[in-house]
């Protein structure tokens, strides 16, 4: 099988690339000898399946982060067919440079000039046959996020796979000093074949940074939008949660109730209760966890998230973190997984290490469906979203609280600058293709870990044989009665507890957990929760849940990311510790204040 | 005669020339794929308040750079 590999630098669209040459085939593929995952799709090219491998976007080839590292030792160790180099065209005049290097290694490469429409609509013309004569790698303009261009490009991908022969490139590992003689080949180049306009106007972008960066108004303005964002997936999000579990409560009453009422009463309560209502009560998220992605989409194809990292960076740096760090905090809404990994592109250990520290206290989507669960079980439509909000801002607080307790520990002088694209939408395509990946990404989880926790809480809220369900007499109760002595401080009852302890896997399994103790589904779970705590309870739960020890799949990112037990009984111990002193600080205030 | 100036001390709205960067190696390799080379021209865009990053505009790419950074760069306007 033929492999190709994709290269290029961050912001030159490498990613929509992958994503329409693959369409939604990509597959997350451990290679031997790196720690990384990377995305890969088989796809047919030159008449044969070609493995395409997406490679983490790279400014270039000797730098000293893990990226970098990652992409050097990928072209080292894999035979490579050929290489498709990925630039941005509006800014050919630096992006050039890597197709450059790359071409040092005697690698056979085609280059994409991507955002064609874009250099077009800035006045920039490129001959492109000119350029493909003095670079040697033969070129093609494209525009990966509108889809033109392609047919020339699988062309000249075609020829170029038919024809080559891959050749196993010298080490590279040797860092070479930055080469004059290639850089007067790039200023030549560009002199002979680009033509920029003396004066590049990005008016748009710059009227709306002109708002968005403003001295005084950024910030505000940053909360605001955050705070709007979220506001707009609660209002639209909670009545389409709870129309979809209305209609699984159907399913099951209507459909599933009588198919299995043939079976022994354990197992149809079993398939019915534990299984089913588990499952649909997860499920039922769905379509808030689909609203967040696309919201997240917007905001981070948009390039807002580079001028949030400018616009935070001052206050960042008293914590000892910087802009980098806060937009991976962001990304942490979504999930924390991806957010650890971007840390990456850190070459300073402790920023790394400090960053991993306090990215699990983002509130990410998984928690956003036990708070929204949550918030509308206890609160009134008028105070849930608010609800919502206040532990968006503690999960900030929790942050910055860690970090300057930590910042001594892991220091850092690493010098931070980050390019600030102009502002982009993402078209309609690209909204559904990421929505589509979160839920194929959903699915997985909940076939393996949500299955399986709703399956182990069933087990212990309905054993030994013959008990009432989650009563004191069943093993939950049990686990409840032992835990007691510590939780009990928080207001946190034996059946919360339960939930907990199985959060620790993923924190989609709370709300399953909630639904398989309680027995109930859909509205009715959330008029039982009502009645058996009240809302000072449930939000030191939130607080709970928010804070304490992250998901397992976070853990284990955390140890392959940092590679130190050490640091990761930190990242488990201190979270634990931390929410356990606010969820009780919290509830023994409230109370003693007679709420 | 060229008089060298920190990029740091720039005025918004100033277009100076690239003369020399006193960083690492790492970085220096960082910076020249963002377009910060020996003779290249570029413009304070803004500051953000507090002490904050600069945003300076290289040809058709704008960057935030630290102030603690842009301190170990030469420019001349």
């Amino acid at each position: 099988m033929k492999r190709v590999a994709l290269i290029g630098m961050p912001n030159a669209g490498k990613s929509t690339l992958f994503n329409r040459m693959s369409g939604a085939s990509a597959k997350v593929a451990n290679w031997p000898g790196l720690t990384v995952d990377l995305l890969t799709a088989k796809l047919l090219l030159a008449g044969d399946i070609t493995e395409l491998v997406d490679l983490p976007g790279i400014y270039d080839l000797h730098g000293f982060s893990d990226d970098e590292h990652v992409v050097r030792h990928f072209l080292c160790n894999n035979t490579i067919d050929l290489v498709l180099i990925v630039a941005n065209a509006t800014q050919i005049d630096r992006q050039l440079a890597l197709a450059l290097q790359l071409r040092s290694l005697g690698l056979p490469a085609v280059l994409l000039l991507n955002m064609a429409d874009e250099a077009k609509s800035l006045g920039i013309t490129i001959k492109v046959d000119q350029l493909a004569k003095e670079l040697g790698y033969p070129t093609a303009l494209i525009s990966a996020k509108y889809g033109q261009g392609y047919a020339q490009a699988y062309q000249l991908i075609d020829s170029e796979l038919r024809n080559s022969t891959p050749a196993p490139i010298q080490t590279l590992e040797q860092n070479f000093a930055i080469d004059q003689k290639m850089e007067d080949e790039l200023d030549a180049i560009i002199r002979h074949s680009v033509d920029v306009p003396a004066q590049i106007s990005h008016s748009l972008t710059e009227k709306i940074d002109n708002v968005l960066l403003h001295r005084w108004f950024g910030l505000p303005l940053f909360f605001t939008i955050m705070f709007m964002v979220f506001q707009a997936i609660y209002t639209i999000g909670a009545p389409l949660q709870e129309l979809v579990a209305w209609l699984l409560g159907n399913v099951r009453d209507l459909a599933l109730v009588p198919l299995l009422s043939g079976l022994p009463p354990l197992l149809s309560g079993f398939l019915i209760g534990g299984v089913f209502d588990g499952i649909a009560t997860v499920a039922s998220f769905v379509p808030v966890i689909i609203l967040f992605f696309l919201m997240m989409a917007i905001i981070e194809d948009s390039g807002y998230l580079s001028r949030a990292a400018f616009l935070m960076d001052a206050l960042m740096t008293r914590l000892g973190l910087d802009g980098r760090s806060f937009v991976m905090l962001l990304m942490g809404f979504g999930c924390n997984v991806p957010a650890l990994m971007g840390t990456r592109s850190m070459r300073s250990r402790g920023l790394r290490l400090l960053t991993m520290l306090v990215i699990p206290f983002s509130l990410c989507s998984a928690r956003l469906q036990v708070f929204v669960f949550m918030a509308t079980a206890l609160f009134s439509p008028r105070e849930a979203p608010l609800v919502l909000f206040s532990l968006y801002i503690m999960s900030f607080v929790t942050v910055i609280f860690t970090a300057l307790l930590f910042k001594g520990r892991f220091n850092s002088q690493e010098p931070f600058a980050l390019e600030l694209p102009p502002y982009r939408f993402p078209t309609v395509r690209q909204m559904f293709l990421r929505g589509w990946l979160e839920i194929s990404h959903f699915l997985r989880r909940a076939t393996k870990f949500i299955t399986i926790g709703v399956v182990l809480v069933w087990i212990l809220t309905n054993m030994p044989y013959g008990v009432e369900p989650a009563s004191a007499a069943s093993w939950s109760g049990w686990v409840g009665e032992f835990m007691a002595p510590v939780l009990s401080p928080a207001g946190i009852n034996p059946e919360l507890t339960v939930a907990l302890i199985f959060g620790f896997v993923a924190k989609e399994i709370v709300i399953g957990a909630l639904a398989v103790i309680y027995g109930l589904q859909g509205s009715d779970l959330m008029q039982g929760i009502a009645q058996q705590i009240d809302w000072v309870q449930a939000y030191s739960f939130m607080l709970f849940t928010l804070i304490y020890t992250p998901c397992l799949s976070t853990i284990a990112t955390i140890r392959s990311e940092a590679k130190s037990a050490w640091f990761t009984s930190l990242a488990l111990a201190w979270p634990l510790t931390l929410a356990w002193v606010v969820s009780t600080g919290f509830y023994q205030t409230a109370r003693y204040l007679g709420y | 005669m060229t008089v060298l100036h920190r990029l740091s001390s720039l005025a918004v709205g100033q277009i100076a020339t690239v003369q020399a960067l006193h960083v690492d190696s790492g970085f220096q390799f960082r910076l020249h794929a963002l377009g910060f080379r020996i003779g290249k021209s570029l413009q304070v865009i803004r500051t953000a308040p507090f002490n904050g990053p600069l945003q300076l505009r290289l040809g058709n790419t704008d960057v935030m750079l630290r102030r603690q950074d842009a301190d170990k760069i030469e420019v001349n306007l």
